[in-house]
């Protein structure tokens, strides 16, 4: 059985590296700053004792004031697994850090989320819609959709 | 006890003889070959109909669908298709994959506007003369999705629709009924009718 990796306990060796960017940390999950996403992701991904090696989702929530983003972590080594959250505060133009350079299982699915949710990932390679046909106007899974 | 003499010899010579002249006199002729009365069958067998009605019972009675199954009402035309229910009763066992070869389109699922060309495209390659039915709630009328903004609210919205059959799945004798009462729609075309 994977071991559900508790956020509390990962914030304090992130914070102590990355000192300011953990946002909230629960047993549940690990919220960290839009703008040290990267540097969180890859530190997750390359530090060994945590070695988070395959990135099992991306989805995204609504939540109005913010978008939150979220990162289901898995490391096969250590049989292990990790939720990261970031939020994204701006609803007109919402960008965050694309992780496609980490995990390429990111590619698909944050085309989804920029189809669907209209967040833009800065430095996917190749984003553009994936479900929906291109000129569909509007996102969809927005609460403020219709 | 003395037997009562009825015929003499003689008497029983002449009945004889009798009898082989008449059978000589009967069998002057050859008998003729049982089965000749075939022949006389094959001419009451011609029969004389008209051209729509030949055509027509060739045409409904070979449909070839063509495959179209976006979504879950697939199953119930599998079903359909399988032993139980047994679709080759109505000479329309073989499901084509190629649209070219085939002239019924079951439409069998929700149909997203972004499939919706390929439904299209596959419609305008099946060869005349080809008729749709439009299987389940989503194919009639987009079904519990026809708000959505990814779905086409029924399929007469890209193609003519010539049954309309209701049901989230219909059965599989729904699925036959609507069989049949295409067959009923063919059966009423006409040549003439057709090139206008």
């Amino acid at each position: 059985m994977t071991l559900a990796l508790s956020g509390s306990d990962i914030a304090k060796q992130i914070e102590e590296k990355f000192p300011g960017c953990v946002v909230e940390a629960t047993a549940a999950s690990l919220l960290v700053e839009a703008k040290s996403l990267l540097d969180v992701a890859a530190y997750l991904k390359d530090t060994a004792d945590l070695g988070f090696d395959y990135l099992t989702l991306i989805t995204a929530v609504d939540y109005i004031d913010c978008f939150e983003v979220v990162y289901y972590l898995t490391s096969i080594k250590h049989n292990h697994s990790l939720v990261l959250k970031t939020r994204c505060y701006s609803r007109d133009n919402p960008t965050l850090p694309s992780v496609v350079g980490l995990w390429r299982t990111a590619d698909f699915q944050e085309r989804e989320i920029y189809d669907l949710m209209g967040i833009s990932f800065d430095g996917h390679p190749d984003l553009r819609r994936i479900v929906l046909w291109e000129g569909f106007e509007g996102h969809p899974l927005r609460k403020d959709f219709l | 006890m003395e037997i009562e003499e009825v015929y003499s010899s003689r008497q029983l010579d002449i009945k004889e003889g009798k009898a082989i002249n008449e059978l000589i006199a009967r069998s002057q002729e050859v008998i003729p070959d049982p089965d000749r009365w075939l022949d006389e069958e094959l001419e009451r067998n011609v029969l004389v109909t008209s051209v729509d009605a030949v055509l027509n019972w060739a045409r409904r009675t070979s449909l070839w669908p063509v495959v179209c199954f976006p979504a879950c009402c697939a199953f119930e035309f599998i079903t359909t298709e399988a032993s139980r229910f047994d679709l080759s009763r109505f000479g329309m066992e073989i499901i084509r994959a190629s649209p070219r070869q085939a002239d019924l389109m079951i439409t069998a699922g929700t149909l997203t506007w972004k499939m919706a060309p390929q439904v299209k495209r596959i419609y305008d390659q099946m060869a005349e003369p080809k008729w749709v039915i439009a299987m389940g709630a989503c194919a009639v009328s987009g079904g519990i999705f026809r708000s959505s903004y990814s779905v086409v609210p029924g399929y007469n919205r890209i193609i003519p629709v010539d049954v309309y059959l209701p049901g989230c799945p219909p059965r599989p004798e729904a699925v036959i009924h609507a069989i049949r009462m295409l067959h009923k729609k063919i059966a009423r075309r006409s040549l003439i009718a057709e090139d206008e």
